[in-house]
């Protein structure tokens, strides 16, 4: 618990404002929640959510070693997250999408992640205060460089998204076809790695490693679920997220609970009505493929 | 692949069917348009298994073929190798005068047995659409190029007929109106040729019935050619112009009644065949090889 909440509102957010690391708070989740809506939307659509966690969780060996070294926590999320984007690319591909056959791989890597991570704190010595941090998150002490450095790495991302898009959603629902049209697929599935790894290592600097998926995959879920219009549904994940992050700083300001519980549980919440609200209108008898947020 | 015991597929042809017929020899009726696909003495080998060896294989425009055989033997493969997503071992392709993979942009393409997952939560407009503008770089820009793609695509919606559910997600759909929409997809950048491989696949009776007939009003309507490759020849056959049997020591084409028979097939596979016609009109051949690759081809999870 950092304020003292007054239940009044306006006075709330100018007092928490008044706080000048959460108003870095607020700006970096802000550029995370974009980002992670937007690369999440692909990942969940391409199904590569088991990847995009596992990129995460490399993110702590690389936070973890960035501290042991002296350097800038930045340098370890970035460094690890697309050195294993690439690793995950280079794996023999089989099947048209998806990453089944290469699932046990991965969580190999994973668990190795982990343990390497655990390896640098003990080499560190008198780091678990900061262990929590880098697992569950954090939104203290976000200075204004590394607002800087997260808003330029996803200009970054989203300009290459921006760029690779459209073919990159015909490759992940149409890989042969795609293919026909002279489109590079295997290329573009490692570009999408990379722009995930460098969004893993975005997001885990706010939720921390483990919790990435409440940015990255509940948000574009719950948009999917709700309309199948590519444009709308991208809006609508962001919108999701812009909320979830907004509303989950808010209360754990005043709450004394980790941020990425709040995250967590917020985005998920969202899911939830999400998941009732189509499955009530199903019940209804209108079509639950319809739209509910068609202009969102 | 003699170890595989024979079995029996059906393929009908008229019962007037010629028992001769020479490898190569077009329909001397049909006027014959300019070439568009030309296989040359093509040998295909994948994982170090040579699928096929000396196949020889044209397509003339407005022209409806069918590219049949056994399962296994190497249809798909011959269409990959067409559009150049297949290297060949030996022999050469040319597709639209080019060489294979400089011309795809005129061609119509439509994988063998594609389904989307049930919860692939895009809308069968949006199928449609990626195949006219899906391999553009850069964010859609609103305005008169994206109108006119929005207007093309509901046109190819209406012509195919899938305007009923063409807006609720691919995966929710059924598999004839999934295979409507990707045929719409194929037809997108109005292209001369059709590449479909196995379009019928997976589809009941009526529906086979229902999409042969809207391919070929479709090829004629549009003047596309189409080559389809089939499994079982009944449900096209009424609207073929010629059909390339496909075995491992080369194709042989002609019409099906020049083709479809005994002796061509015996030749064709080296042992023997036998083509029993029904009383309707239908005719079954008997004792066709099975290549061994059938369970793994039942899947579709090769690239
Ligand atoms: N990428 C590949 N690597 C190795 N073998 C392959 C590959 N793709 C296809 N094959 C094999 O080539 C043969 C022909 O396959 P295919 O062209 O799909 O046959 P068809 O379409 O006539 O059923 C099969 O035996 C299949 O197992
Ligand atoms: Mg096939």
């Amino acid at each position: 618990m950092t304020g003292v909440f007054s239940w009044n509102l306006i006075a709330d957010i100018r007092d928490m404002w008044s706080v000048a690391f959460m108003v870095n708070a607020f700006r970096a989740g802000t550029i995370v929640a974009v980002l992670a809506a937007l690369v999440g939307w692909f990942m969940v659509l391409r199904r590569q959510s088991f990847a995009g966690h596992t990129l995460a969780v490399v993110g702590f060996p690389g936070a973890a070693a960035a501290v042991w070294a002296g350097l800038g926590v930045a340098y370890g999320y970035f460094g690890f997250c697309l050195a294993a984007a690439l690793v995950i690319a280079a794996l023999p591909q089989r099947g048209n999408r998806g990453y089944t056959e290469q699932s046990a791989v991965i969580g190999t890597v994973q668990a190795f992640a982990l343990a390497a991570g655990m390896l640098f704190i003990a080499l560190y010595g008198g780091f678990l205060g900061g262990t929590s941090a880098l697992l569950f998150g954090s939104f203290l002490g976000i200075t204004q460089s590394q607002v800087l450095i997260l808003a330029l790495a996803a200009v970054a991302t989203l300009v290459v998204l921006a760029l690779i898009g459209r073919p990159l959603l015909f490759a992940s629902i149409d890989t042969d076809v795609a293919r026909a049209h002279g489109l590079p697929t295997r290329a573009l599935g490692t570009a999408f790695l990379l722009l995930l790894g460098a969004t893993a290592a975005e997001v885990s600097q706010i939720t921390g490693a483990l919790l990435v998926f409440a940015l990255l995959v509940l948000p574009p879920a719950t948009a999917q679920l709700l309309t199948a219009r590519p444009a709308a549904s991208l809006t609508l994940s962001v919108a999701l997220a812009l909320v979830t992050v907004w509303v989950a700083l808010f209360v754990a300001y005043y709450s004394p609970y980790p941020i990425g519980f709040w995250l967590t549980t917020i985005a998920f919440g969202l899911y939830v009505l999400a998941y009732a609200a189509v499955a009530g209108r199903a019940r209804l008898g209108t079509r639950a493929t319809h739209p509910i947020a068609a202009g969102a | 692949m003699s170890s595989t015991p024979p079995r029996t597929a059906t393929h009908a042809v008229p019962p007037t069917g010629g028992n001769s017929a020479a490898p190569h020899d077009p329909d001397p009726d049909r006027e014959a348009g300019p070439v568009l696909v030309e296989v040359a003495q093509a040998t295909a080998v994948l994982g170090g298994r040579t699928i096929w060896a000396g196949v020889d294989a044209a397509v003339a425009a407005g022209e409806f073929v069918a590219i049949l055989g056994p399962n296994g033997v190497g249809k798909s493969t011959l269409l990959k190798a067409i559009l150049g997503l297949t290297p060949l071992a030996a022999g050469t392709v040319r597709l639209l005068g080019r060489p294979p993979g400089q011309a795809n942009h005129q061609v119509g393409y439509l994988p063998q047995r594609r389904s989307f997952d049930a919860s692939l939560r895009v809308r069968g407009v949006d199928v449609v659409r990626l195949g006219l503008d899906g391999d553009r770089w850069g964010l859609p820009i609103p305005g008169r190029r994206s109108r006119a793609a929005t207007a093309r695509v509901r046109e190819l919606v209406e012509l195919v007929g899938a305007a009923g559910y063409a807006h609720r997600p691919i995966g929710q759909l059924s598999g004839g109106e999934q295979q409507r929409l990707l045929i719409a997809q194929a037809l997108a950048r109005a292209p001369r040729l059709l590449l479909l491989d196995e379009p019928l696949d997976s589809l009941d009776l009526p529906n086979q019935a229902a999409v042969a007939a809207l391919i070929s009003r479709i090829a004629r309507a549009e003047e596309v050619a189409v080559v389809i490759v089939a499994h079982d020849v009944n449900p096209i056959l009424t609207y073929l112009d010629r059909v390339i049997y496909l075995g491992p020591g080369g194709a042989v084409s002609g019409t099906p009644a020049q083709v479809i028979t005994s002796a061509t097939l015996t030749t064709l596979y080296g042992t023997p065949i036998e083509v029993l016609s029904t009383s309707d009109g239908r005719l079954v051949v008997v004792g066709q090889p099975e290549a061994p690759a059938l369970h793994t081809d039942r899947h579709g999870t090769r690239p």
